[in-house]
């Protein structure tokens, strides 16, 4: 079936490099990119094995920009894409990407049940508290009182914390960071990577078109503070007591309750039993009860049953 | 009821009549079950469906469900016949009635001279109809003591099989083995209890009480048993035989017994289903599985399918293959959950927005609902595109019995294809079939595939250019008419030309052919075309037009603002003739044969 008997050769950014992203000069998701296939590199993960896929928006045409396979689907629904990719494809490593329309608005409800089947696959948001590709409308994510062409004089709606939404809707892991930190996205890409798992980053990237500036909070070189959490190493000194536990649901939630810019870092991480893993043992069980039998033999039982 | 030994004229005669044992042969009944739907009549049914599939008995049943959960009136028809039996009858030889209620709202469904058997506990007389024989049993009461009066009437179901099974000869030995495999898998207790009320019902002397004695015919042809089974079943078993080893889908009904067996039959094969959150993620996950490589499949109903058409474009456009199965319920919105109509053809073709060319297919029974989901498996696979298949509420629950398919000629194994890619790898030629190359597969290129809703150049690159549009509209459109020219004309049934032929499609077939075979019978040159194949449909039709004065569609849906039902509409745009002209109902109920009798009749010579 599988015909990969080439030599293995090292994954490089070149490989992975496929046309010049269509994003605007200064887009904070070309960081992104660049992170994503700085681990790529780093992991060397084979590369017809890797698979991005994602819905609609600015971020998300991300898969034309990986040369690997890829799905552009419809608005909204690139996890459930990516979960039937995921749920009978257990040798590929799925990734899917977006922004805060996508994937807490339209998609919203398919990111609470992905998290809580805890579906093995990766997923990146691109939060940039506007609609950019639709040109400056409110997100669920804008801030009250934010002025879009939906609410010239200032949204009302309270917004999501997206953080929030991702530990209460069980996903197994959940980490947030900030484009213009390149070298903190690429670890939390390595680790929610390497998690086994729904793992999930909130990126803060900046519309430069039509919200600029808004992330300068978090951002030191325009004023700002990168607070990253310090995690406990349990190396039972006084200090760690203070530090954040990331298998602490609660805690989780204590750090997404913070005032914004807030902190950056793994806000929860917990190791339980994948969808992937659950079903397949349902399978292995199924099939060693009845032994080794041909489709026609098990088709032809049932009807015998219906006759 | 029609009787192998007759009065002087047959067409009138209003009683059985018997031979010289005084027993009379029949060679077809329809028995009606009236009562409440946790009194487990569909049992009932189902064993006698099922021992008429071991006696080369056709079978056809029919019946109501409440949409409500715990309770409300049901009732289960089965027609049991030695010869061809294509519908569940128009009215009841027999009639069992458990309550007041079921009295009250069946008795006119019995013909002239029927006979009703009723619960002489819970029912009341209205001795007025002299033509219907009256047979009071205490089936309650009965049923309670020979259980052991534990004042729990569970058990009637078994009681009145034991009725019918002392009123008609049946086999008994059959039937108790039949019982009891199905019921030896729950508790001793349930078995033995559910025995005693049949041996009560058996020996319950309801003959002497009815004054008449009958036999069921057997069935001519001795062949091997035959499958008895509801539609929805036999579609589930041509899925999994047409290769199907993923889907994902959401509850409603009547789809849901698809998913439920599905989800549990799958891991048996090595596969999997998945209940998804909404709609919208079950269709996109089964086209994450059929991005994946595997014939995949989603399903629903109605309003199910109307949240699945936005990624069934996508999955025109990007050229994915999914088989969708939609079983059709009364609409619009929640409308009718428990009946039967045929009004989603229009949706199922054009629901999607954009050009957005795909197959639709429909069975026409039963056993059909087994080879049509076999067909739109291969088609999915060879044309890359969504199939949708039309069955209904009335297949999906009622029973029919079949021979068993040859399954060694249907079953598909299917093949993950991950063969490296050689450079010239294109996945939308214009001149050929769409190449997917499924995530994990090398590509020699070193350039790997992005699937997309974008439309696109024949490497799959997003593309604006207008003739690109145009061409690539023109590909997807021209592979499904190609697939149409594949189409052979549909069979004729009837008379080659004549006064009028009747145009069907779904579970419509069997009283449609019935009515023929009546009109014939009537002196009438009458034939009847039913079409499986709704997009494309066989092309040419026209040339079986010309053989007759009128051409009728039938079938379950609205005629309309413009007066003709949804496939009537396709065939007058179609073909431009104004002899094509539309029956159409929304009871919610099945066609009786003496209703397209009439209606055809009316339309043909008006009053």
């Amino acid at each position: 079936m599988s015909a990969t008997a080439e030599p293995t050769k090292v994954l490089t950014k070149k490989d992975l490099t496929a046309d010049h992203p269509t994003w605007c000069p200064g887009c904070g998701d070309f960081a992104v990119l660049a992170s994503f296939f700085k681990v790529l590199e780093k992991l060397q993960i084979p590369h017809e094995k890797i698979c991005t896929i994602a819905g609609i928006g600015c971020s998300s045409r991300f898969p034309y920009f990986v040369n690997g396979h890829g799905v552009h689907f419809i608005h909204g629904r690139a996890l459930p894409l990516a979960t039937g990719v995921s749920l009978s494809r257990p040798d590929l490593h799925v990734f899917a990407f977006g922004g805060d329309g996508d994937g807490y608005s339209i998609g919203g409800n398919h990111l609470d049940h992905a998290a809580r089947k805890n579906v093995n696959l990766t997923y990146i948001v691109m939060d940039n508290f506007v609609y950019g590709l639709t040109k400056k409308q409110t997100s669920p994510t804008s801030p009250k009182g934010f002025k879009s062409k939906t609410d010239p004089t200032g949204s009302i709606d309270q917004p999501i914390n997206p953080m929030k939404k991702l530990v209460y809707g069980g996903a197994s892991f959940v980490a947030r960071t900030h484009a213009v930190q390149v070298k903190h996205m690429m670890e939390v890409f390595e680790r929610a990577i390497l998690h086994p798992g729904f793992s999930v980053v909130e990126v803060l990237s900046e519309c430069v078109i039509f919200y600029p500036g808004i992330f300068d909070d978090g951002n030191p070189r325009k004023g700002g503070a990168f607070d990253v959490i310090d995690e406990k190493k349990w190396d039972n000194t006084p200090e760690d007591l203070d530090r954040h536990d990331v298998t602490d649901e609660n805690a989780a939630y204590q750090l997404a309750s913070l005032q914004y810019p807030g902190k950056f870092g793994v806000f929860y991480e917990t190791d339980r039993p994948t969808k992937n893993q659950l079903e397949q043992q349902w399978i292995d069980s199924t099939r060693e009860k009845q032994g080794a039998v041909s489709t026609v033999d098990l088709l032809s039982s049932r009807f015998a049953s219906m006759k | 009821m029609s009787q192998s030994v007759t009065s002087d004229s047959p067409e009138t005669s209003k009683r059985p009549s018997a031979n010289a044992e005084g027993v009379t042969e029949l060679q077809d009944a329809v028995i009606r079950f009236a009562g409440n739907s946790q009194d487990g009549i569909q049992t009932i049914g189902g064993f006698l469906a099922r021992l008429a599939g071991r006696s080369s008995r056709e079978v056809m049943t029919y019946m109501t469900i409440p949409s409500t959960i715990s309770g409300g009136a049901s009732i289960f028809q089965v027609h049991l016949g030695s010869g061809e039996v294509l519908s569940a009858g128009d009215d009841a030889d027999f009639l069992f009635a458990f309550y007041q209620h079921s009295y009250d709202s069946h008795i006119g469904s019995l013909r002239p001279g029927g006979i009703c058997i009723y619960d002489s506990d819970h029912v009341e007389v209205i001795k007025t109809d002299a033509d219907v024989i009256h047979v009071g049993v205490p089936i309650t009461t009965t049923t309670v003591e020979a259980i052991g009066g534990s004042a729990r009437d569970r058990g009637k179901n078994l009681f009145v099989l034991g009725l019918v099974t002392q009123i008609f000869k049946l086999n008994k030995a059959k039937i108790v083995s039949l019982v009891e495999r199905q019921l030896g898998r729950k508790s001793e207790d349930v078995l033995r209890n559910a025995m005693l009320a049949f041996d009560a019902g058996f020996a319950y002397p309801v003959g002497d009480l009815m004054g008449l004695e009958f036999d069921l015919k057997q069935g001519k042809i001795q062949g091997a048993d035959k499958v008895t089974t509801d539609g929805n079943t036999a579609l589930t078993l041509g899925l999994l035989a047409g290769g199907v080893r993923y889907g994902a889908a959401y509850p409603i009904t009547p789809w849901s017994t698809i998913m439920e067996q599905l989800r549990v039959e799958l891991p048996k094969y090595g596969g999997l289903f998945v209940q998804a959150e909404d709609e919208l993620a079950a269709v996109s996950i089964a086209l994450g599985f059929a991005y994946s490589g595997h014939t995949a499949v989603t399903g629903s109903s109605g309003p199910g399918l109307s949240l699945k058409m936005e990624a069934l474009s996508y999955a025109t456009m990007a050229e994915l293959p999914i088989v969708v199965i939609n079983v059709q319920r009364g609409g619009p919105s929640t409308g009718l959950p428990t009946s039967v109509e045929q009004s989603d053809l229009m949706q199922a073709i054009y629901g999607s927005h954009g050009d957005c060319p795909r197959i639709v297919l429909a069975p026409q029974n039963v056993g059909d609902c087994f080879y049509i989901a076999v067909e739109a498996c291969e088609l999915a696979r060879k044309y890359s595109c969504p199939v949708i298949v039309l069955t209904d509420q009335a297949l999906a629950s009622r029973i029919e019995a079949f021979a068993q398919p040859d399954l060694a000629a249907f079953v598909y194994e299917p093949v993950l294809d991950q063969a490296t890619r050689g450079e010239d790898f294109k996945p939308y030629p214009l001149d050929g079939l769409t190449r997917h190359a499924p995530p994990g597969s090398a590509m020699a290129g070193g350039k790997y595939p992005v699937v997309t809703g974008l439309e696109h150049d024949e490497w799959g690159h997003p593309s604006g250019n207008p003739t690109m549009h145009s061409r690539m509209t023109q590909r997807r459109r021209e592979k499904i008419k190609d697939f149409g020219k594949t189409l052979p004309l549909p069979e004729v049934f009837g008379d080659a030309t004549g006064e009028v032929l009747i145009v069907g499609w779904g579970s419509s077939w069997g009283p449609i052919r019935e009515s023929v075979m009546r009109m014939r019978e009537q002196g009438r040159k009458a034939a009847a075309i039913h079409l499986r194949h709704l997009n494309p449909m066989p092309n040419s039709l026209d040339t079986i037009f010309a053989h007759y004065d009128h051409v009728i569609v039938v079938e379950m849906n609205d005629e309309g603002i413009y007066g003709y039902g949804q496939l009537a509409t396709l065939l007058r745009s179609r073909y431009c003739d104004s002899k094509i002209k539309s029956v159409c109902k929304t009871d919610g109920l099945n066609y009786k044969i003496r209703e397209i009798i009439e209606r055809v009749g009316s339309l043909i010579n008006p009053a």
